[in-house]
């Protein structure tokens, strides 16, 4: 299934203090696919996200993006690559209104720059483009009469809407989602799940993370499960579901909630 | 100025009561606090260096900034020595008293002028140490002609008096050595008070600029309960003790009764950071108008010969100020490392969520932290005044060097306090080898810049987390 | 105690050239903090870096002008200085490093090394440095106004150009904070991951906004060097910022007018409270410097129940607030 490629990482490490909290041999994501990243809650995968859109530092490995060798890349520039993330706790920005949310994520705005910033005929332009493109995704994500509040009046919910259709403003080729489904309402996850399955129609290449195994299910091409910063199994959902080391790494949840409290203990200061 | 009649005298000793007794409500019941009616002996000076009266008004060169300084020094075998709390008088042409002023630890001495004019300047013999004098004694009195903006200049001749006992001699090259042991003798003294200021950072994230005038308190009140005009007199040892304990009750009223309801209404912390500017601004000042502008010695351990200890030459209150804070830095680190209070602060620092989670009271172990720094501040604050005097601004002073060593460490890391105070101590005294002792913050500041290029979350800090 | 006197000594303490100037230096802190986010706690530091840039300029025989570029560009500098090692690191590096540098800074010039070495005049400063500004003066000799609100013909010249520029500098901050470039400082200033996740480059938009806020400060300290015709090294202490502060803070930090109406009613409530204070109460009971440390305790009273009470000041909008939750 995986013929065409858009993501390859290898060897990737990361290390904090003694622990090592990702610690990925091989992963490859498939493009035009839905990837989901399962595991249990500590497993690296927040992490994981970090490494790879230059949010945080290897201490070794590489990959590759869209054919571009992206390690040591600033944050900024993996976005500009075409690889988009959100984040595990959303990031609205709450004090700007849903539409300026929007506005701001879209790339090409030379008002951006603080030189033409100044003179408003050389952006207006672009901005009604954008502001009309902004419009239009609201729409498709049930936003659109929220688009002069401020975002933080969203609804936990509405949020990582906002974040998600936020993200494709920013034209990704990839949209990388953390836990977009966590602390929704139930109602509001099937419709969630929907408009991720309408990206891989439009042909968008999608790794999200989830640590609810059956929501997963339903919609991933591709299945990466991670635990204690390893990758433990990769296949389709039914196999990676059915896999008796996926199966003994979430009952081992217990385990590793009794690590971090020892964390606590011994580090510190 | 005419000596103030006695009813105006008494309505400026209320007023100073009045606004001793607003600080003390502030303080909210700490205990002996506010050195109220403080100032009898001299009279006030300018606020020296705060620039005040600079703001005050848009003229140009505002109340000039005329003023008139010295060092006093005496020759001796091993080169100029200090003369540390010799009076300097003052006066008009008429022989109206302007102001006095004692030297500091270091032999110099400034008074500010109220303007352009001609002054005399007199040295007060009898507060010279034992055995000290002017090389000509008949000549005291310095006549100086001051014009706008005039910084004037005058100096005192001293000598020593033939039959004294000969200083064991300090050869050239132990000239670092002394430098180094004032730099660690400072240096642990910034590590204590720093101790708060990082551990406050790591519970609760703030940056407490306010945190100077908590060794500015242990000072004050230390001078207060110790010396014999203001005060009740007790012996600097308790005064200091008493100190300690006022100020870690401060440290505590103030997280208590300020800081915690704040953070309880959900304020930000940058709000709080601009609070705690604010707070510093207000106990500043009251400490400058109940305190006064001048700075002075406590009654006790003000001049004292040298010592040799180990290859360390210096007064035997810099080893006891260095001993004190040293085996304090040994105590807190086992309090940290070995009670479960310590483990709590230090995982409350580490991460405060999932201290939180664990079952750890975060409320109650920010409060400690308040008190435990506000304790060791003021610790740190006796001590200083002990070989730098007390002054209202002392703390103020010591902040940036607060800072640099917290920055050094590791921001909320206590380990890395003592270690940055330590270094930063040391970097400053010993800087003055190479560079102008006026200059002698510099070297912190590039060590601080250095370090952030190079390693920023510090020597003993862990990067932050993202996402 | 005379109201009226109190009155007009107020209002032209609150239009007078120290207004001017802090108002000037009071819109780049609020582009920093306001608008960015960025604790400068050096403002102090680019003040400095004007009034010295012109002061040396002049003082080594360059001109007026010459002065002036090299006031702006220290400024630059310094803000390159600051940035570089603190802006990619948390929000409260960049408070103590700049802090720490505006005092550093003082203590430098106002040394006789910096008087030596620096050409800074050590701790007398330098003299005379308003060259040809002083000749540019078009308004006649003589002074303006009525009873104690009253300008000699030069202060009211500074003033003028003080207010001007004040002016000019909250007008270009206006158009630069409705365009997208304000935009992302507003992103920046409430979340800069999520910013740097949509491909903006922090780092630089924070350098620009240390940078071009440096520059006001700058200007506001060339302001204050004008009116006194002289640099003072003791002027530049860190209360300046924080005064600084209490001015954007009072207007409303992260309004465009904040910092003008902030800087007025500052230095009106300031000369108003300090000149009742010392018409009514004796000076036996209240020195003349327990009244300049008075001032200070005012100072830090208003910005605490600020904070605590009104933290958008008078201008801002308490749902873009910075300063909450
Ligand atoms: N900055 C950090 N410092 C120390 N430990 C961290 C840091 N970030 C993550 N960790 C640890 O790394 C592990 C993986 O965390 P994370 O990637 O958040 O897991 P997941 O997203 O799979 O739940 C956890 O044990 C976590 O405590
Ligand atoms: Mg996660």
């Amino acid at each position: 299934m995986a013929d065409d490629v858009i993501l390859v990482a290898d060897g990737v490490q990361r290390v904090f203090g003694g622990l090592t909290a990702v610690d990925v041999d091989h992963v490859e994501v498939p493009r035009g696919r839905i990837t989901a990243l399962i595991g249990p809650n500590g497993a690296g995968k927040t992490t994981l996200f970090n490494l790879l859109t230059g949010f945080d530092k290897p201490t070794e490995g590489s990959w590759s993006f869209d054919g571009h060798q992206l390690a040591g890349v600033p944050a900024h520039k993996v976005a500009r690559y075409g690889m988009v993330r959100t984040f595990q706790l959303t990031k609205a920005l709450s004090k700007m209104s849903v539409l300026d949310n929007m506005r701001l994520a879209a790339p090409d705005q030379s008002g951006e720059r603080i030189l033409t910033s100044l003179v408003p005929g050389t952006w207006r332009a672009r901005e009604r483009a954008v502001t009309e493109e902004a419009e239009a995704l609201l729409e498709r994500f049930n936003l659109a009469h929220m688009r002069d509040d401020y975002a933080g009046t969203l609804s936990g919910g509405q949020r990582k809407l906002l974040e998600m259709a936020r993200a494709l403003m920013a034209k990704p080729k990839m949209l990388m989602l953390d836990e977009p489904m966590a602390g929704v309402n139930p109602a509001l996850v099937q419709s969630l799940l929907e408009h991720i399955k309408q990206l891989r129609t439009d042909g968008m290449t999608v790794l999200f993370v989830e640590h609810d195994m059956d929501v997963v299910m339903g919609i991933s091409d591709q299945v990466v499960c991670m635990a204690e910063g390893q990758v433990i199994s990769v296949g389709t959902p039914h196999h990676v579901g059915s896999d008796p080391k996926v199966i003994e790494a979430y009952l081992g949840l217990r385990r590793a909630v009794e690590f971090e409290e020892g964390y606590v203990e011994g580090h510190g200061g | 100025m005419l000596p103030p009649m006695p009813a105006a005298r008494a309505a400026r000793l209320l007023l100073r009561l009045v606004l001793a007794f607003s600080f003390t409500v502030v303080v909210a019941a700490v205990g002996p606090t506010a050195p109220a009616g403080a100032q009898t002996t001299t009279t006030s000076t300018n606020p020296g260096t705060t620039g005040s009266t600079v703001l005050a008004d848009d003229q140009p060169a505002p109340s000039g900034g005329e003023l008139v300084r010295g060092t006093l020094t005496f020759a001796d075998e091993s080169g100029r020595v200090p003369v540390d709390g010799a009076v300097v008088i003052v006066s008009t042409e008429d022989g109206t008293e302007v102001t006095r002023v004692t030297s500091g630890a270091d032999g110099k001495w400034e008074v500010p002028l109220p303007g352009p004019g001609t002054y005399q300047v007199t040295i007060d013999v009898e507060s010279l140490p034992a055995g000290v004098g002017p090389e000509d004694p008949a000549n005291i009195v310095r006549t100086i002609e001051v014009a706008t903006g005039q910084k004037a200049g005058a100096g005192f001749p001293l000598a020593k008096a033939g039959a004294e006992v000969s200083s064991p001699t300090a050869p050239e090259g132990n000239k670092f050595l002394k430098l180094l042991g004032q730099g660690i003798a400072l240096g642990s003294i910034i590590a204590m008070a720093t101790i708060g200021l990082s551990l406050i950072y790591g519970t609760t994230g703030l940056i407490n600029f306010a945190h100077g005038e908590l060794v500015t308190f242990g000072a004050l009140v230390a001078w207060w309960l110790s010396t014999g005009t203001g005060g009740p007199g007790l012996s600097l040892v308790l005064a200091g003790l008493l100190a300690v304990v006022a100020g870690a009750a401060f440290g505590g009223a103030q997280e208590k009764y300020l800081f915690a309801p704040l953070r309880k209404r959900r304020t930000s912390n940058v709000a709080l950071i601009v609070v705690t500017i604010g707070w510093a601004l207000v106990l500043r000042h009251l400490y400058l108008i109940i305190f006064g502008g001048s700075s002075r010695p406590y009654d006790e351990y003000v001049l004292q010969r040298e010592i040799d200890v180990g290859p360390f030459t210096l007064a035997p209150k810099s080893f006891w100020t260095t001993g004190i804070s040293l085996l304090v830095l040994v105590l807190v680190g086992l309090m940290l490392q070995r009670t479960r209070l310590g483990t709590a602060m230090r995982a409350v620092a580490d991460n405060r969520d999932l201290a939180a989670s664990s079952g750890i009271d975060v409320r109650r172990v920010i409060l400690l932290t308040w008190v435990l720094g506000g304790g060791l501040a003021a610790l740190g604050g006796v001590l200083l005044g002990l070989t730098n005097r007390v002054s209202w601004s002392m703390g103020a002073l010591l902040l940036l060097q607060m800072f640099a060593a917290m920055v050094l460490g590791g921001l909320g890391s206590a380990y890395g306090a003592m270690v940055g105070g330590l270094v930063i101590g040391i970097v400053t005294t010993t800087s003055t080898e190479l560079i102008p002792a006026e200059l002698d913050l510099v070297p912190s500041l590039f060590v601080l810049i250095l370090l952030l290029l190079v390693r920023p979350q510090g020597l003993l800090g862990r990067a932050e987390r993202v996402g | 105690m005379d109201v009226v006197e109190t009155l007009t000594e107020s209002m032209r303490q609150a239009v007078g050239p120290q207004a001017a100037a802090f108002a000037i230096a009071a819109v780049g802190i609020n582009l920093q903090f306001g608008y960015t986010g960025l604790l400068n706690f050096g403002q102090v530091a680019f003040l400095l870096a004007g009034a010295y840039g012109l002061g040396i300029t002049v003082d080594a025989g360059g001109s007026f002008w010459l002065g002036l570029v090299v006031a702006i560009t220290s400024a630059v500098l310094l803000a390159f200085l600051l940035g570089v090692p603190t802006l990619r690191l948390r929000a409260d590096y960049l408070a103590i490093v700049t802090v720490a540098t505006g005092e550093i800074l003082r203590l430098v010039v106002g040394s006789a090394w910096g008087g030596d070495n620096l050409g800074t005049g050590g701790p007398q400063g330098v003299k005379e440095v308003t060259g040809v500004f002083r000749d540019l003066n078009p308004i006649p000799d003589g002074s303006y106004g009525f009873s104690s609100f009253r300008f000699e013909s030069q202060t009211l010249w500074v003033t003028l150009v003080g207010w001007t520029l004040a002016l000019a500098a909250t007008l270009l901050v206006r158009q630069l904070v409705r365009s997208p470039w304000g935009r992302v400082l507003r992103s920046i200033r409430e979340d800069e991951d999520a910013a740097r996740s949509l491909g903006k480059n922090v780092f630089a938009y924070k350098m620009q906004s240390l940078a071009l806020g440096g520059v006001m400060g700058a200007i506001g300290g060339i302001i204050i060097t004008l009116n006194f015709t002289s640099v003072i090294p003791d002027y530049f202490i860190p209360t300046v910022t924080f005064f600084a502060y209490a001015v954007v803070i009072l207007g409303g930090a992260g309004s465009v007018w904040g910092p003008l109406v902030g800087s007025v009613i500052f230095w009106f409530v300031i000369q108003f409270s300090e000149s009742s204070l010392d018409a009514t109460v004796p000076e036996d009971i209240l020195s003349s410097q327990d009244l300049a440390a008075l001032r200070f305790v005012l100072v830090g009273v208003l910005l605490m129940a600020l904070m605590v009470f009104r933290p958008q000041g008078l201008l801002g909008k308490k749902e873009e607030l910075l300063a909450d939750g």
